[in-house]
C-alpha cells in the first residue's frame, strides 16, 4: 500500500471555525435526510392504502416475489453500513491506507444490490409482470397488477438512490486517494454514511412490505 | 471559479469586459448576487403570470367568448395558475428577498451552503426552462392542480409541466435546507434565538414546511408521470386506483405551500413596521411562535379542499376545526403589528403604504377564509369566484403587497439608489386599487353562483366580470409604472445613503450597496432587533409633541 499524502482542510470563507462548517454540514444532511423520508412516506402512504384495497393482490404478487433474493440483498445492504461505517474508523485512525479499499467493498456491496435487483426485474419482465401494456399475465387477483405497479415504483425509487449513493462513493475514494481524510477531518464520510445508512433503512421497510406479505 | 472578488469591494463591482463579467454572475458564489439572479427569473415570470392574467380577464368581457377557443382557455387559466404558483410567488420573497437580506440580517458573511445555492438557483432554472419548453408544446389545461384522472387522459403537455413543477420543488427543498442551517449555526456573536429579526423567525418557519412538504409533492408528480406514461393502477379507477388519494397527495403539500408564500411576507411586514414606525414589535415572542405555530397547523388542514370530494363526514368536520385554527396565529400577527404602530413615529414612505395595504387586503382574504372553512358555507362557495377572490386576496393581496413592499424596502440596500418617492406612491394607488377593483367583484360574482374555470357564462354576470376586467387594466397599469421607475432607479437614481430609514437591524449597518464580505469584521449584537428610541425619548428630534 502505497504512503497516502496527508492534506489539510480548511474552513471556507464564511465559517469562524472548522467545528462550526461540520456542524452546519451534517445539520443540513439530516435536514436532507427529513425530506426524503417524507417523500418515501408518500410511498408508505399509497402502500397502506394499496394495500387496504387491494388484499388479495398483495399476497398474490408478493408470492411472485423470492424472498431469498430479497433477503440477499437486505445482507449486502447491511454488511455495506459496516464497510463504510470501517473507512470512517480508518479516517479517525488515521489508517489512510484502509479508507478506499473499505469505501471499495461498500461500493461493490452495492452493485452486488443492482445486480441481483437486475435479475428480479428481468424475471419479472419475462413473466409479463411489468404493469401498464406490458403487463401479460393473469393473475388469480384481478388487481395484480396494483402490487406490481406498486413493486417497480418503490423498488425503482430505491434502486436510483443507490446509484447515487454509489457515485457518492466514487467521489469519496478519488477524495480519500488524494489523502483529504484523517483524524483531522472525515465530514464528507459522516455524510454519505448519514445518507447510505438512510437508503438501507428504506430497504429494511420495503423488504417486508413487498416480500413477506404471504 | 476564476473571478476572486474583493471582499471590501461592492457586491456589483464586476471584473472589465463583457465575458468577464458574465461570469462573474453566473458562477458567483454570493448570497446577494444569487438573490438578484433569482431576482430576474421571478419577475420574468411574473410578468408571464401575468400576461396569462390580462389574457383571462380579456376573454371573460364576453358571457361567450372572445378570442379562445375551450381548450386555449383552460390552457391559459392553468399556465396562469402553473406560473404564478411554483415560477413566481412559492420562490418569491425567500429565494430574492431572503437570499439577499437573510445572512446580513443575522450579521453572517454568506449563507451556510454558497455553492448548494448556486445550484439552487440552477434547478429553478431548469424547472422554468421546462415550464416554458410545455407552454409551446401542447400546453396543459388540467388546472395547477393536475387532477386525476383527467391528468392521466388529457393529450396535452402534463408531462412537461408536472416535471417542471418536480425540479422547482427540489429548489424549493434545497434553499429551506440552506435557510435553516445559516438561521442555526451563522448568527453573529450575542445574536440569541430571541434577538433574531422577525423575517429570519418567518424563514425558517418557512423553510421547514418547504423540507418536509415538498418531497410529498415530489413523489406525487413521480407517480402521476409514471401512472400517465405506464399506466400502474395507482390514481385511474379504470385501473384499480385512487383518484382522491392523488388529491390528499397533492393537498399534503399544496395546502401548506399556501403557508410558504404567506409566512415570508409576515415576516417581511415585521420589518418594514418596525423600520417605518420606528418602533419596537408589540409581543416579540408571540409573533416569532405564531409563524412556528401556522407552519406546524399548515399540515394538518389539507382536507379542507376537499369537503366535497367524498371523503368522509367526520374528517370534514376534523379539517374544518383545525383549519379555523388558523385564524389564532394570524389574528396575533395582525393584532401586533397594529399595536406596534401605537405610539411610533410613522413614516408614510412606500414599504409603510404596501405594509398598511397588506394589513387591510389580508384581513379580508383571511375573514373570507373562514367563511371558507366552514362546512355548510363552503358546499355552497366550493369552486366558484368566491374562492378565486379569497385566494387572490391572501396571495396577492398578502404576498405580493408584501413581496413589492419588502422590494421597495430593501431597494436602496440592493442597488445602492433610491427610486422616486411620488411615482412609487402613484403606482402604489393603481395597485392597490386596481387590485380590489379587480377581485372584490369576484366575490360578489361567487356568491351569486359563477362557477370558477368556467369559459362561458350567464349573460347577468357580464357587468360584474367587465368591471373587474377594467380593474385588472388599472393594476396591470400600476405594475408598468412601477417597472419603468425602478429600472430607472436602478441606473439612474440617486446615490442611497447606508441606512435612508433609519432602521436598527444590521444589514443597514453595513454599506448600500454592501460589500462582497457583507460587513466589515464581524458584527456583534447587544440587543433586540429593534431597539428604537421610546417615544418619550425621541419625541423632540421629530417635532412631534409629546
Amino acid at each position: 500500500m502505497s504512503q497516502v499524502p496527508r492534506k489539510e482542510h480548511h474552513a471556507a470563507h464564511h465559517f469562524d471555525d472548522a467545528v462550526q462548517e461540520r456542524d452546519a454540514a451534517l445539520l443540513g444532511m439530516w435536514l436532507f435526510i427529513g425530506q426524503e423520508l417524507l417523500f418515501f412516506g408518500g410511498l408508505a402512504v399509497l402502500y397502506i392504502v394499496m394495500r387496504l384495497q387491494h388484499p388479495g393482490a398483495f399476497v398474490e404478487g408478493s408470492g411472485h416475489l423470492s424472498w431469498k433474493l430479497g433477503g440477499l440483498n437486505t445482507a449486502f445492504l447491511v454488511v455495506s453500513s459496516m464497510t463504510l461505517g470501517l473507512a470512517i474508523r480508518s479516517a479517525k485512525r488515521d489508517e489512510a491506507g484502509k479508507i478506499v479499499p473499505f469505501l471499495g467493498a461498500t461500493f461493490l456491496l452495492a452493485l452486488s444490490f443492482l445486480v441481483v435487483k437486475g435479475f428480479e426485474y428481468s424475471e419479472k419482465i419475462h413473466h409479463g409482470l411489468v404493469p401498464g401494456k406490458w403487463f401479460s399475465a393473469i393473475g388469480a387477483d384481478p388487481s395484480l397488477h396494483v402490487f406490481f405497479g406498486m413493486y417497480f415504483a418503490t423498488t425503482g425509487l430505491h434502486a436510483l438512490h443507490v446509484l447515487i449513493g454509489m457515485g457518492l462513493l466514487v467521489w469519496l475514494m478519488l477524495r480519500a486517494r488524494r489523502g483529504h481524510f484523517h483524524s483531522g477531518y472525515q465530514t464528507p464520510l459522516d455524510l454519505v454514511n448519514l445518507y447510505w445508512h438512510t437508503v438501507e433503512l428504506i430497504w429494511i421497510f420495503l423488504f417486508p412490505a413487498l416480500y413477506l406479505v404471504s | 471559479m476564476s473571478h476572486h472578488p474583493d471582499p471590501n469591494a461592492s457586491y456589483l463591482e464586476s471584473p472589465a469586459g463583457f465575458w468577464p463579467w458574465l461570469k462573474s454572475w453566473l458562477f458567483t458564489l454570493d448570497h446577494k448576487r444569487i438573490g438578484i439572479l433569482y431576482f430576474l427569473g421571478i419577475v420574468f415570470s411574473f410578468g408571464l403570470g401575468g400576461f396569462f392574467a390580462m389574457v383571462i380577464r380579456i376573454e371573460l368581457l364576453r358571457p361567450h367568448g372572445l378570442m379562445l377557443t375551450h381548450t386555449q382557455y383552460n390552457q391559459v387559466f392553468t399556465l396562469h395558475g402553473a406560473v404564478m404558483v411554483f415560477l413566481f410567488i412559492i420562490p418569491s420573497i425567500p429565494a430574492t428577498i431572503g437570499n439577499f437580506v437573510l445572512p446580513l440580517l443575522l450579521g453572517a458573511k454568506d449563507v451556510a451552503f454558497p455553492r448548494l445555492n448556486l445550484l439552487s438557483f440552477y434547478i429553478y432554472l431548469l424547472g422554468a426552462v421546462l415550464a416554458i419548453f410545455s407552454l409551446f408544446s401542447g400546453a396543459v389545461d388540467t388546472g395547477w392542480t393536475f387532477y386525476t384522472p383527467y391528468s392521466t387522459q388529457t393529450g396535452t403537455a402534463v408531462i412537461s409541466m408536472t416535471l417542471a413543477a418536480f425540479v422547482l420543488g427540489f429548489s424549493s427543498i434545497l434553499t429551506g435546507i440552506n435557510f435553516i442551517v445559516t438561521i442555526h449555526k451563522l448568527r453573529a456573536p450575542g445574536m440569541g434565538w430571541f434577538r433574531i429579526p422577525l423575517f429570519a423567525w418567518a424563514t425558517y418557519a418557512t423553510s421547514i414546511i418547504q423540507i418536509l412538504a415538498t418531497p410529498v409533492l415530489a413523489i406525487t408528480l413521480v407517480l402521476l408521470i409514471l401512472e400517465r406514461t405506464l399506466g400502474l393502477g395507482i390514481f385511474d379507477p379504470a385501473l384499480g386506483g385512487d383518484p382522491v388519494l392523488f388529491q390528499h397527495f397533492f393537498w399534503f403539500y399544496s395546502h401548506p405551500a399556501v403557508y410558504i408564500m404567506i409566512l415570508p411576507a409576515m415576516g417581511v411586514m415585521s420589518e418594514i413596521i418596525t423600520t417605518h414606525a420606528q418602533k419596537d414589535i408589540f409581543g416579540y415572542r408571540f409573533v416569532a411562535f405564531s409563524s412556528i405555530a401556522i407552519a406546524v397547523i399548515s399540515f394538518l388542514v389539507w382536507g379542507h379542499h376537499m369537503y366535497v370530494s367524498g371523503q368522509s363526514l367526520y374528517a370534514n368536520m376534523i379539517f374544518s376545526v383545525l383549519t379555523l385554527l388558523v385564524a389564532i396565529p394570524s389574528a396575533i400577527k395582525v393584532f401586533n403589528w397594529v399595536a406596534t404602530l401605537y405610539g411610533g413615529h410613522i413614516h408614510w414612505r412606500v414599504p409603510f403604504l404596501y405594509a398598511m395595504g397588506f394589513i387591510f387586503l389580508f384581513l379580508i382574504g383571511g375573514f373570507t377564509g373562514i367563511i371558507l372553512a366552514l362546512l355548510s358555507l363552503d358546499v355552497h362557495l366550493h369552486d366558484t369566484y368566491f374562492i378565486v377572490a379569497h385566494f387572490h386576496y391572501v396571495m396577492v393581496g398578502g404576498t405580493v403587497m408584501a413581496f413589492v413592499g419588502a422590494l421597495h424596502h430593501w431597494w436602496p440596500k440592493m442597488f445602492g439608489r433610491m427610486y422616486s418617492e411620488n411615482w412609487a406612491r402613484v403606482a402604489f394607488v393603481l395597485v392597490f386599487l386596481g387590485f380590489n377593483l379587480t377581485f372584490f367583484v369576484q366575490f360578489i360574482l361567487g356568491s351569486k353562483g359563477m362557477p370558477r374555470r368556467y369559459h362561458n357564462y350567464l349573460d347577468q354576470f357580464q357587468p360584474l366580470h367587465a368591471f373587474s376586467t377594467f380593474g385588472s387594466w388599472v393594476l396591470g397599469l400600476g405594475f408598468i409604472v412601477m417597472t419603468v421607475y425602478l429600472i430607472h432607479s436602478a441606473f439612474r437614481g440617486k446615490k442611497a445613503p447606508a441606512n435612508p430609514w433609519e432602521s436598527r437591524t444590521l444589514e443597514w449597518q453595513t454599506a448600500s450597496p454592501p460589500t462582497t464580505g457583507n460587513f466589515e469584521g464581524t458584527p456583534t449584537v447587544t440587543g433586540g432587533p429593534y431597539d428604537y428610541p421610546r417615544a418619550g425619548a425621541a419625541a423632540g428630534r421629530n417635532g412631534r409633541p409629546e
